[in-house]
């Protein structure tokens, strides 16, 4: 049996006096999706930066593609794709300087080609030449996903991949970062329908970053959801 | 070395379509120098007042790049996007003081003959005080490089970079001003009195130099 791309044991993360995830405990193996559900401030964010090797753990076990994080962050980084609130890409420059930039920084071979297949499949091809921060929220929400599947990452981590997109956005970035290939993914969203529809496992946390559920998708429902929503803090 | 380039080149072409550094740094400076030629009231400077005068200068200038050296990393998920690739972060550092280096290289290319015109410095000092500027360069840009990146995250950055940076360069500020003062003496340039004292500002550059590097990784960290 393969190892898992994902191990977390008791995890927790401390913002000074303030736990915001407290004993997180997940699997996820190859070729999974896990969508991680829970009000606002309930860590779902947090979660992911740290799978990203972005933010130290302040207690508990981390793996992430069989490196021991944050020790051993150097060998996972480069084999993750990390979508969050911000796109990443520098404003000043257009989009294909910007997204050359990350093309060498993880050294991606043919990266021109790379650069021209992704910007056309997210309807970008004509904004190539256009800098960064003349792109409309929805443009750059597709600008930062060709930047997160550029190097080719087997693990996905993405935070509401279809905000500010319509349908149509929705639809160009699907055969990217949907469940196509294979890659294993964590998604974090509001979208609980359409989370669950695409979804191996569940992780469902609630405000106090505490875990309601962690399992097969099988096992949580929509009114599950609504459960948790319903005992967040107004 | 690759990783160094791509960051470095990227920063450069950001400056170039900006221009956010570079042209507050060259008015800052010249206006200091008109500032310092009416409140001196002197037509000519020599010695350690000269050395006193383009030092300070230069060292105020270079703050002001030093400030903005990390915005687009903070502002723009620069440090994030480093940190998920495959690169040791110590070339952040390394591309970050390349380029505070090409800016201060660059507005002292401006600055040195508006000096040399206010004050009367002789032509045949600027060379050896352009070399020993080079030295400063370095030095202010290693230091600035980590100073900056410290404050990057902090809510009071424009007031913790220069609190912290000042007191850090006051060592290199000391040998620049005892290797200008001959270089920029009455009577033309005494390299013979320069000597130790860059020797001095080579030593700082390199230890600051070695400790960004060796310490990147961890001030990166949250």
């Amino acid at each position: 049996m393969p190892p898992p791309v994902v191990e977390v044991l008791s995890l927790r993360r401390d913002f000074g006096d303030e736990s915001v995830l407290r004993e997180v405990s997940l699997r996820l193996d190859q070729g999974q999706t896990l969508v991680v559900l829970g009000p606002n401030g309930a860590g779902k964010s947090t979660l992911l930066r740290m799978l990203a090797t972005l933010l130290r753990p302040t207690a508990g076990e981390l793996r992430v593609l069989g490196a021991e994080l944050p020790r051993r962050a150097y060998e996972a980084r480069g084999r993750i794709g990390f979508l969050g609130h911000a796109p990443l890409l520098y404003r000043d420059l257009t989009l294909i300087e910007a997204l050359r930039f990350h093309a060498e920084l993880h050294r991606v071979a043919a990266a021109e080609e790379r650069i021209r297949d992704l910007t056309e499949a997210v309807g970008l091809g004509r904004r190539r030449d256009q800098l960064v921060r003349t792109l409309s929220a929805g443009q750059l929400q597709r600008a930062a996903v060709c930047r997160c599947v550029l190097h080719g990452p087997e693990l996905l981590l993405l935070d509401e991949p279809g905000s500010h997109l319509d349908p149509a956005g929705q639809a160009t970035i699907r055969p990217l970062i949907g469940p196509g290939d294979g890659t294993t993914r964590v998604i974090v969203t509001h979208d609980v329908e359409g989370g669950l529809a695409e979804a191996d496992r569940v992780l469902a946390l609630d405000a106090q970053g505490s875990v309601a559920y962690e399992g097969p998708v099988a096992g949580f429902t929509p009114a599950d959801a609504r459960v948790l929503y319903a005992g967040a803090p107004r | 070395m690759a990783t160094l380039r791509t960051i470095l080149v990227k920063d450069l072409r950001i400056e170039l379509r900006t221009l956010q550094s570079l042209p507050a740094m060259a008015l800052f400076a010249v206006t200091t120098f008109v500032i310092f030629r009416f409140g001196l009231d002197r037509t000519e400077l020599e010695g350690s007042l000269a050395a006193g005068v383009l030092l300070v200068t230069v060292l105020f200038a270079a703050l002001l790049a030093i400030n903005r050296l990390f915005v687009a990393e903070r502002d723009e998920g620069g440090f994030d996007a480093i940190r998920l690739a495959p690169v040791d972060s110590a070339q952040l550092f390394l591309a970050k003081v390349g380029a505070l280096f090409i800016y201060l290289a660059v507005l002292e290319v401006i600055a040195l003959p508006v000096f040399a015109m206010f004050f009367g410095t002789e032509a045949e000092a600027l060379p050896a005080t352009l070399g020993l500027l080079a030295l400063v360069n370095l030095g202010l840009a290693a230091t600035g490089a980590l100073v900056s990146t410290i404050g990057a995250n902090s809510r009071a950055r424009d007031l913790l970079t220069p609190l912290v940076l000042l007191p850090l360069v006051v060592p290199l500020m000391i040998s620049a001003a005892g290797a200008a003062e001959p270089l920029l003496a009455a009577g033309g340039p005494d390299l013979s009195g320069a000597g130790k004292w860059m020797a001095s500002l080579a030593l700082y550059d390199l230890v600051f130099l070695l400790v960004g590097y060796a310490v990147y990784e961890f001030l990166l960290e949250d």
